[in-house]
């Protein structure tokens, strides 16, 4: 008796979350499926179409390239800003910086700082005649490439999202670093190891949780990747197109073309690859055996 | 006004994302448009608006003009029963998408809403605008600028709107520029072209002016100079010539002087272009009558050195302009009150109060003929261009616009593949001419997706 109450009670207090997640999760998510067999037009009304929509998105050029222009992203981006949050948490945590506290918080901000105010930033920088980077091309004599161009946006794009994303991902493996239990590193200390064997043998290690955490929120972040391409979208109209990402593309069908029906398809389609590719990433990172 | 996307800010995705959120749950209910049911078959009676202009009321009122309640107010004054709450509901993209959600919903809709002429067409499939004929619009007929009037007449004569401010589109250019280099203004498409050759020959940094690649709204005018038939609808069946002769024309010029790099193709309404503009990148801009007042904002360092001209034409003997922007008030389908909603919006833009403060409170290039003709609004001086009087100028632009022009009932999609073809090709340096042949078939194949009949244009 006195368990089953216990639970209720529990129940009790996860309540609001339950509520949350039913009305602003799972029913939007119910009513886009059921949105998904339908086709709206113009002209004609709404008919019922079963899956004529994913039968459609899968043979969908502009959705494959969209979705492969993520998956390179996700390859190149993502890996860099996983090492470069790896590199900054553990320097913090080594003890041997000066104002410590002063660096974790400067690579922190730009993820306080939002993407919109952040696109802005980037794109002023970017800025093909009056940008900083231009101009020190021009007083040094040499032509700085078109980061807004076709050949770099992608690159550019990655800049930023490192940019905003770096510190997010630094902050949760500092603070898996700071569980590990102190006898640890003074057995370690006992064995002989110097900073790097310590980093390599234990630190890293102890971080492989934190790190499959990130890898799963960067495979996310990648595939969904929206705000920031939206956004220097107007500083680059010809080179990201309405499909650039499968969100774009998403997003670009349903308020620019009235195909709502079909970017609910496009979007679950989306959401199957996003669980695919989390499911695989993760599959590959624990193919190591554990120590 | 500048009807150009503004920059997305974070308020704007926000809204987008809750609009997103709520058309996904709305989306279902469509397909039965709700009829013009408050549309009486014939002409209300006299007796019937005295009443409905005394009987307490409250409209809404959706738009993005700024200080329009000094407007609203004239209207409240003269009916004091009748109360208009004015709410701002975003500008492009961000307001039409609000009122299509509430249109879906079926509820949350305004009474009366700002609408540009573009636009238009798009409401009118849905049913979603009034016929204002029986509340006596056509008795106005005459006060509007020509042009303006077919762009607010739907397939079967009906009147969908009252034109509030318009965009006739000339040419403003840098004096001092021109003087330096020795150029002449030029008066047709020719003389424009050697002069952009001849300007950026002389100074490698600069440019004639600046074709933007995203800038469907000004690229339509050109077409509509050229007389170009885009688009033509009946009932359901749209006729599309996105690539008809003049059209191909204008495409075939501009990515002529794009790919023999005398002309840029900046995104506009960026940083990037407004210093171009203020550090003499470009000498001319193609723009609407709304450009003097905008830029003479956005560019104060050129203070006094710009002139506005018409447009160059494709045959100097018969001057044709055309129209980039301006919009009219809207009487939404579902309003409870179409005769206040209605004598509202016709209030609003035929008062001779309310139109002369549009001129002067917003600087809105108007619509009404009656200020076209006013020497109090034609004699103004513009200390930014020098003095010259550019409202009368542009005043007689306006009578030259072409009459004919039409817009299809999906510009959204019209805009976004003249971007990723047309636009493209402009400023990849490619052959915007041929790429216009993509614009057409894309469009195409999404006009019959979406129910259409189509004809070539």
């Amino acid at each position: 008796m006195r368990a089953t109450a216990m639970a209720n009670r529990a129940y009790l207090f996860i309540a609001p979350f339950l509520a949350c997640f039913v009305l602003l999760f799972l029913l939007p998510l119910g009513y886009a499926g059921y949105l998904s067999l339908f086709k709206d037009q113009l002209v004609g009304g709404t008919v019922f179409v079963g899956l004529d929509n994913y039968v459609h998105a899968l043979g969908d050029a502009q959705l494959l390239r969209g979705v492969l222009r993520v998956g390179l992203f996700f390859l190149v981006q993502v890996p860099v800003m996983l090492l470069v949050a790896l590199a900054v948490a553990l320097a913090v945590d080594s003890g041997l910086l000066r104002l410590a506290g002063v660096f974790r918080l400067g690579v922190f901000v730009p993820y306080a700082v939002p993407s919109v105010v952040a696109a802005l930033m980037w794109g002023y920088l970017y800025g093909p005649d009056f940008g900083p980077l231009t101009q020190l091309g021009e007083r040094l004599g040499f032509t700085a490439p078109h980061l807004l161009g076709d050949g770099w946006l992608l690159t550019s794009l990655g800049n930023v999202v490192t940019w905003e994303f770096a510190g997010y991902n630094m902050i949760i493996l500092y603070s898996a670093l700071r569980t590990v239990p102190a006898e640890r590193y003074e057995a370690a200390a006992v064995d002989g190891a110097g900073p790097w064997r310590t980093a390599w043998h234990l630190k890293i290690p102890a971080l492989r949780p934190a790190l499959l955490l990130c890898l799963v929120f960067s495979v996310i972040g990648s595939f969904q990747l929206f705000a920031e391409p939206n956004l220097i979208q107007r500083l680059a109209p010809t080179v990201i197109n309405s499909s650039y990402t499968p969100n774009l593309y998403a997003y670009s069908l349903a308020f620019t073309s009235q195909q709502v029906n079909y970017a609910a398809a496009v979007s679950f389609l989306l959401g199957f690859v996003i669980l695919l590719v989390s499911y695989a990433a993760l599959l590959l990172a624990n193919r190591r055996p554990r120590r | 006004m500048p009807t150009s996307n503004p920059h997305p800010n974070r308020r704007t995705l926000l809204n987008l994302t809750a609009a997103a959120v709520a058309a996904l749950t709305l989306a279902a209910c469509g397909g039965s448009s709700p009829d013009a049911a408050a549309t009486p078959a014939t002409a209300v009676s006299q007796a019937d608006v005295d009443k409905a202009m005394t009987t307490p009321t409250t409209l809404t009122f959706w738009t993005w003009v700024p200080n329009i309640d000094q407007e609203v107010a004239l209207f409240q004054k003269k009916y004091p029963a009748i109360k208009v709450e004015v709410v701002n509901a975003g500008q492009g993209l961000d307001a039409y998408t609000k009122l299509r959600t509430a249109l879906k919903a079926g509820t949350g809709a305004p009474d009366v809403a700002q609408i540009e002429y573009q636009y238009i067409p798009t409401f009118s499939i849905t049913k979603s605008l009034v016929d204002l004929r029986p509340y006596g619009a056509d008795a106005n007929r005459s006060k509007f600028v020509d042009w303006t009037w077919g762009q607010v007449t739907g397939p079967n004569g009906e009147i969908l709107a009252y034109p509030q401010d318009t965009g006739p589109m000339g040419m403003l250019y840098r004096a001092d520029l021109f003087e330096k280099y020795g150029i002449a203004v030029p008066k047709t498409w020719d003389e424009f072209a050697a002069a952009a050759r001849k300007l950026h020959a002389a100074d490698p940094k600069a440019y004639l002016t600046n074709m933007s690649a995203n800038e469907a709204a000004g690229w339509h005018g050109l077409m509509w100079q050229a007389g170009s038939k885009a688009y033509t609808v009946a009932g359901t069946t749209v006729g599309l010539g996105v690539n008809d002769a003049a059209s191909k024309k204008v495409a075939g010029y501009w990515g002529g002087l794009a790919s023999e790099g005398v002309v840029s193709t900046d995104p506009d309404f960026t940083d990037n272009w407004y210093q171009g503009f203020n550090s003499g990148k470009y000498a001319t801009w193609l723009t609407a009558a709304w450009g003097p007042v905008f830029l003479s904002g956005a560019a104060k360092s050129t203070a006094g050195k710009w002139r506005a001209a018409p447009l160059p034409q494709w045959d100097a003997a018969k001057p044709v302009a055309g129209n980039w922007g301006g919009s009219t008030s809207a009487v939404i389908t579902g309003t409870k009150n179409p005769i206040a909603a209605a004598k509202f919006a016709e209030f609003l833009n035929t008062d001779p109060d309310s139109t002369a403060m549009f001129s002067t409170v917003q600087n809105f290039f108007p619509a009404a003929k009656a200020l076209l003709a006013d020497p109090a609004f034609t004699g103004q001086k513009s200390a930014f261009f020098g003095g010259q009087q550019v409202n009368e100028l542009f005043a007689g632009i306006s009578d030259t616009v072409d009459v004919g022009w039409q817009w299809p009932p999906f510009l959204d999609q019209s805009v976004k593949d003249w971007t990723e073809t047309t636009g493209k090709a402009l400023a990849d340096r490619g052959d915007a001419a041929a790429a216009t042949d993509q614009w057409q078939a894309r469009l195409t194949a999404y006009a019959k997706d979406q129910g259409f009949s189509v004809s070539a244009g």
